[in-house]
């Protein structure tokens, strides 16, 4: 099980960022605590300066089947926007990423970790509910369960022919992400501070 | 001294690379160090390199440091969380070593005790940023340090033959971004791709020494070609080792080899880094072929 809570509103905010924006909400599995009535008040706010080309609430966006069916009769304002805003956990915003390869995609949530079971996770994408984070700074690919090492600040040196040094069969999590980086124009993520993870999320659960 | 000081006086910087022994006992490898390494500004002391368990850098470096030796303590981040790096880094500048490699290190399932948790807490970015906070007398949890901090050479390292450059160069950016002094090498053996590389590399202003292996046959040429990540030793060159088999295992090719390297390179770059993987005894006739 996991609890998603909003990012702080400076961050969401500076996501949008005067952009156009698709908002997707997922309230998928039953056992999640979703911020329903924080993230509605949130997205009243983003709506009122006319910028939001549409917005779903839906659920199970963590089955690509399903993702593709419920944003199949959005396209048109998803292609309308700049960025898709996605207010769930770190599978969801993974899988929307994955199925909008060349569209910004951005987690609005972080998720935290609680025991048992996290919806129906497709065994592709993998969320390390660990508190802060950080799909916006990596394309919507996760950087803690992609990479073997968990690497945060870029790619180490063991890659060989685009994969990993642990295992020949899996590819380089930050050569993914780079490549998804320039895919959508934002190599400049990569220019970010120095990132330091931090472990001491259990207090925010509680 | 600060590697760092030479690099600053437009000194071409030579280092060597020794690893220490599985066991107590560093006699040998000081004799090693102390025959063959003489005409080497700084001597880098590798941990735990390629995740198999020796005997530690940091003990390895001050004894080459009462040798009279400088040695450049390489610190990875695969065994020790945040609290063991910084101590670590403390206990360095308490014993006098004052060079630094800053990496992120193989991970555990590379060496000889592949059941081991690898921690990875930092990473190499992330680790130059924290020396520089120390060296401002604050620590990664913000607590102050008493009395004066430490002061270091701060490196670090690149692959400028990998086959995903452009990455590699975003990485040196956040590594320059973090606070790093200069850099060394992945070995080299495609002067043509070092060149090319240094043409992207020298907008960051960091000296780069360049990273070369001198190598022993063709076998251990075709070997790095299929494992290690970043070398591509060309097909002209295994043929070059093939040519000649007493003259190979003699080390003479090797040394042509990598002497060749050297000299086309060292317009390029502020220094070279030695990894003679056990050719010590090598590097005098090395650096004299290669005019250094």
């Amino acid at each position: 099980m996991l609890i998603t809570e909003l990012k702080s509103k400076e961050t969401i905010l500076s996501l949008a960022d005067g952009k156009k924006v698709f908002i997707i909400n997922c309230h998928g599995c039953k056992e999640t605590r979703f911020p329903e009535k924080e993230a509605a008040e949130l997205q009243k706010e983003l709506s009122a300066d006319g910028n939001v080309t549409g917005s779903i609430t839906t659920d199970y966006i963590c089955n690509p089947e399903n993702l593709k069916l419920r944003l199949e009769h959005h396209m048109s304002e998803i292609n309308a926007a700049d960025v898709v805003l996605v207010f769930s956990c770190g599978v969801g915003v993974q899988t929307v990423a994955e199925y909008l390869e060349t569209k910004k995609v951005c987690a609005a949530c972080d998720t935290y970790r609680l025991p048992g079971f996290q919806g129906v996770t497709p065994i592709e994408h993998d969320c390390g509910q660990c508190g802060e984070c950080y799909l916006n700074l990596t394309g919507g690919i996760c950087p803690i369960t992609a990479c073997s090492k968990s690497l945060i600040n870029g790619q180490c040196g063991g890659s060989k022919n685009g994969k990993c040094e642990v295992d020949s069969e899996m590819d380089c999590g930050w050569e993914r992400i780079y490549r998804r980086l320039e895919k959508i124009g934002r190599l400049d993520v990569l220019k970010c501070p120095t990132q330091i993870r931090n472990f001491a999320t259990d207090d925010a659960t509680k | 001294m600060k590697i760092t000081e030479l690099f600053e006086r437009g000194e071409f910087v030579v280092s060597a690379e020794v690893g220490p022994p599985k066991g107590c006992h560093i006699e040998g490898l000081l004799e090693e160090a102390k025959t063959y390494l003489k005409g080497v500004t700084a001597v880098n002391v590798t941990d735990n390199q390629s995740s198999v368990m020796r005997l530690g850098s940091l003990a390895t470096c001050k004894a080459l440091l009462d040798e009279g030796l400088t040695p450049i303590f390489q610190l990875t981040c695969r065994d020790r969380n945040r609290i063991a790096l910084q101590s670590d880094l403390l206990s360095a500048a308490m014993l006098g070593i004052e060079n630094l490699l800053l990496l992120t290190g193989d991970h555990t399932k590379m060496g000889d005790h592949p059941q081991a948790k690898p921690v990875f807490d930092l990473d190499s970015v992330s680790l130059i940023h924290t020396v520089k906070l120390l060296e401002s007398g604050v620590d990664l949890g913000g607590n102050e340090l008493v009395g004066e901090p430490p002061k270091f050479a701060k490196g670090a390292v690149v692959s400028p033959c990998s086959d995903s450059l452009d990455a590699q160069l975003a990485k040196m950016e956040r590594k320059v971004a973090a606070g790093v002094d200069y850099f060394q090498t992945q070995a080299v053996f495609e002067p043509e791709k070092f060149i090319k590389f240094m043409e992207k590399a020298k907008q960051f202003g960091k000296p780069v020494q360049l990273g070369v292996v001198i190598p022993k046959s063709a076998g251990m040429a075709k070997y790095m070609n299929n494992n290690v990540a970043g070398i591509h030793v060309p097909d002209e060159m295994i043929e070059e080792l093939k040519a000649d088999k007493e003259k190979t295992k003699a080390g003479i090719t090797g040394t042509e080899i990598t002497a060749r390297i050297i000299k086309e390179c060292k317009p390029y770059c502020q220094g070279v880094h030695i990894m003679a993987l056990g050719w010590e005894s090598k590097i005098p006739g090395l650096l004299e072929m290669a005019g250094i």
